[in-house]
């Protein structure tokens, strides 16, 4: 009983969070939408960006919400094999993208298309490497969270841990989502 | 290697002007007399243990409030010192500040008063008396309170930095506004130091919001529905809710700037494509509500005042609750009237000066239930009571100017003048500040367990209101006869050195009014002993805070209290017995009957420094930022990484206080 109060001021307190930082990416959002036209003769989105590359990179994000949602199944079920197993294999995929988005971006710097360039380029930069950084996070937090899986068990206090990483990752695939639209499919259009 | 270690840092960038070595020496001083002073009389582990450890939201509140009275105390000097300036710098005469100078000292004053004097004071009243008020012992989220606070220190340290390690303060005004902010036109360290302790201590607000927030909603005690929340946690609950939407524009607006300068990316540069006008519309979105997120606290802190001292229940309590949240919606809908004169158009500047005037009617929807309440009341003009009456007349005051500025051709005259400074001033003192030290006399007595002097109290207040008088209508007028803000020297002809002189002595006597509040609490404190409550209950108080000891044990209350109506304690008074004459309380041991006093185990936070040592790691962070120093930056984030990490492991975070214990101490507290 005292858990489960628990356990619901922090999924509050962690859904208040996600929306705070749903505004920080909507200023991002809206700094890339102001600038996105200012290359200063630089280059335009459709020269850099390829749909291919994108939607590779979506396809593993979004397979990487799949397997945290089978985590987060495993986990209330009380299989913690189960649900290290789902966990290590988000974690791959969750860095798969990371090293692709990272590829891209020393792709864009080798061509001279870096975030000094334009205010475009500065604007993408910023927004897209915003949401590789909190995948970053993401991933330090399934490290995290396996360890104390592996020592702990599965506790009524990792559980609500592993429930506040599942609703991160889903955020940040949601944000993705926009970014893709937004950024990639507009952008070539 | 040099340059690897220390990056911009240099010996020449160490202190060598007159301002900076005198503060450094004043800081070091005032240092080495609290350490000598910590171990003379043998305190160091009771400061650690007791304070600056603790996750109790009672001493996190004192915190807040002596950390927000010594910044407010640097934030008043910058003040007295432009006000001289601005008297002396007429004609031949340059005055004794040269103009960069007088240009920080203007960014300073404005950045401390808002972000870590007022601010500061309202998250320690919020902190002491909403989870008293709501019957909640702790907060939904002990340890992020804790860490909210030694961030917004951290942050309060960040911006009086410059005058140790040397470089200077932003002099770009102070909301830092591009391009002047950008590297190329402010090459100093100034601007970094700006965003650096707007970033650290935002990012404590932030957490300290959303716990707010949290506590607020899922931590009422039993039968406490929203509608008969007292006023005060309603409208820090709207406070709070403007926090978590608004301070994440201002993180991200400021780290764009950030990125501007030190990665040389072109979001607001004038070349390459970048837009300022963009950052004037960002930091206004997060800008304006911050104006609300200062005031509506104050309604709430007036609100349970004027119902107080007037004997009587708050009059249209369901139109103050609609009133405080349509203020909270309407503050998002007005920030393009702070640059009216940017060029968005008739259409755009028409739809925003609506919105503004708007806002009036929720505001005036409150001034009349005040002076509704007060009606046929038994008011007590005591000094809380004092300063909600002076609130009354200078917000109204105030508010007539802002209708004027919110009709854009009026704003374009009127722009940029003293005028809009006078506004201001004249909203933030009477509706933020007034309201704080009305809170602060208020409620004195519930944490430390005794009144202030009424006199001393009553004395200040007329000197607060005087000089706010002498030193702020001058300005209504200076603007009207042209003077603009943060102006350095002018013209004898112009005819404003009068109006200057007559301003600078009305900042003496607010400062009369400073001092005197200081004196008064040092006289209250020697004379504690007349002034005790023993009751909890010295004003004849409504609400939860009133139904416990003062001060407050750090269990709060020993019974968790059952709530039926609004005025929940006024309630359990009445139904005891016939309402008792004015001035006169019934205590608590009448109000509640002992057949009810059931004691439980409680469940309390344990006290952690993992807040102060986080902390301490994004101040090496931002630090290592504003000097370029990357292995440190690095450090800073890898420490902070480290710290979250080893709090997550960390399993002891609660322990249980048992029923023997409490009643233990509640009949050693019971007994005389």
């Amino acid at each position: 009983m005292k858990e489960e109060i628990a356990d619901d001021k922090s999924i509050f307190g962690f859904w208040v969070y996600l929306m705070t930082d749903l505004i920080l990416f909507s200023v991002l959002f809206g700094a890339y939408a102001v600038l996105r036209g200012n290359t200063f003769g630089g280059p335009a989105p459709r020269d850099l960006f390829s749909l291919s590359s994108a939607l590779t990179s979506t396809l593993v994000l979004l397979t990487s919400s799949f397997t945290c949602g089978l985590a987060a199944i495993a986990a209330q079920r009380g299989k913690r094999n189960g649900t290290i197993a789902w966990l290590t294999a988000t974690f791959a995929l969750g860095a798969t993208f990371l090293t692709l988005e990272l590829a891209e971006f020393s792709r864009f710097v080798a061509t001279g298309a870096s975030w000094q360039r334009s205010a475009f380029l500065s604007s993408f930069f910023t927004l897209v490497g915003t949401h590789g950084l909190h995948i970053a996070v993401g991933l330090l937090w399934i490290v995290v969270a396996v360890i104390q899986v592996r020592l702990r068990g599965l506790t009524p206090a990792t559980t609500s841990k592993l429930t506040r990483f599942t609703l991160f990752w889903h955020f940040l695939d949601i944000v993705w989502i926009f970014i893709f639209t937004t950024v990639y499919l507009l952008g070539i259009i | 290697m040099a340059h690897f270690l220390f990056g911009n840092l240099t010996w020449g960038s160490l202190p060598h002007l007159w301002y900076t070595e005198g503060a450094t020496a004043s800081i070091a001083l005032m240092g080495i007399a609290a350490a000598a002073a910590l171990t003379y009389y043998k305190r160091w582990t009771w400061l650690w243990k007791e304070w600056l450890t603790s996750t109790d939201p009672k001493k996190i509140g004192v915190m807040y409030i002596v950390l927000a009275s010594l910044m407010f105390f640097r934030g008043g000097l910058d003040a007295i010192m432009i006000w001289i300036q601005q008297a002396m710098s007429s004609g031949a005469s340059h005055g004794y500040l040269d103009a960069s100078h007088l240009q920080q000292i203007f960014t300073a004053h404005g950045d401390i008063m808002v972000f870590f004097a007022t601010m500061g004071f309202l998250f320690g009243l919020i902190n002491l008396i909403v989870p008293l008020q709501i019957g909640a012992r702790d907060l939904a989220f002990p340890f992020l309170n804790s860490l909210g606070f030694w961030l917004y220190a951290a942050g309060a340290v960040f911006i009086n930095l410059f005058f140790v390690v040397g470089g200077e303060f932003a002099s770009a005004g102070w909301l830092s506004l591009p391009p002047l902010a950008e590297l190329q036109y402010s090459p100093g360290t100034g601007v970094d130091y700006w965003i650096w302790s707007l970033q650290i201590s935002g990012l404590g607000t932030l957490l300290g919001g959303l716990n707010f927030v949290v506590t607020i909603l899922k931590m009422r005690v039993k039968g406490m529905t929203l509608m008969k929340m007292p006023l005060f946690t309603w409208t820090s609950l709207c406070s709070m809710v403007l926090v978590i939407a608004s301070f994440p524009v201002l993180t991200a607006t400021t780290l764009l700037l950030w990125l501007d300068r030190f990665f040389g990316m072109h979001f607001f540069t004038s070349g390459f494509g970048g837009n300022p006008m963009m950052y004037v519309n960002l930091i206004w979105m997060w800008g304006h509500p911050e104006v609300y997120i200062l005031v509506i606290p104050s309604f709430g802190i007036f609100s349970e005042i004027v119902a107080t001292f007037s004997g009587k229940r708050i009059y249209g309590y369901v139109s103050m609750v609609c009133a405080a949240i349509s203020i909270t919606l309407l503050s998002f809908l007005v920030w393009l009237h702070h640059f009216f004169t940017m060029g968005s158009g008739a259409d755009v500047n028409a739809f925003f000066g609506i919105m503004t005037g708007i806002i009036a009617i929720p505001t005036g929807v409150q001034m009349f239930n005040w002076v509704m309440t007060m009606f046929r009341g038994r008011i007590r003009f005591t000094t809380p009571m004092h300063y909600f009456l002076g609130f009354v007349s200078l917000f109204t005051f105030g508010g007539m100017a802002g209708v004027l500025l919110s009709i854009p051709g009026a704003d374009f005259e009127l722009h940029n003048s003293l005028f809009l400074v006078a506004h201001f001033h004249t909203m933030i003192v009477s509706g933020g500040l007034f309201g704080i030290f009305a809170g602060i006399v208020y409620w004195f007595p519930k944490v430390t367990g005794f009144k202030l002097n009424e006199r001393l109290g009553i004395r200040a207040f007329w000197l607060w209101l005087a000089g706010f008088f002498l030193s702020f209508t001058p300005l209504y007028i200076l603007g009207f006869m042209g003077a603009t803000r943060r102006l350095d020297h002018y013209a004898v002809t112009a005819g404003y050195q009068p109006y200057f002189i007559a301003a600078a002595i009305g900042i003496c006597l607010i400062a009369l009014g400073a001092i005197t509040q200081l004196w008064q609490v040092v006289v209250s404190t020697k004379e504690r002993k007349q002034n005790q409550d023993t009751t909890g209950d010295p004003w004849d108080g409504r609400t939860l805070e009133w139904s416990t000891h003062s001060p407050v044990p750090f269990y709060s209350f020993a019974v968790t209290p059952e709530v039926h109506s609004r005025d929940a304690f006024w309630e359990t008074k009445i139904g005891r017995k016939e309402l008792p004459p004015p001035g006169i309380s019934l205590s608590r041991r009448e109000a509640i009957p002992p057949s009810t006093k059931k004691y439980e185990d409680i469940e309390m936070s344990a006290n952690t420094a993992m807040g102060i040592y986080l902390s301490a790691f994004v101040f090496l962070f931002g630090f290592a930022a504003v000097w370029h120093i990357i292995w440190l930056m690095l450090a800073g984030v890898i420490g902070a990484i480290a710290c979250v990490i080893v709090r997550s492991f960390d399993e002891h975070t609660e322990y249980t206080l048992t029923a023997a214990e409490v009643e233990k101490i509640e009949m050693a507290r019971k007994l005389p």
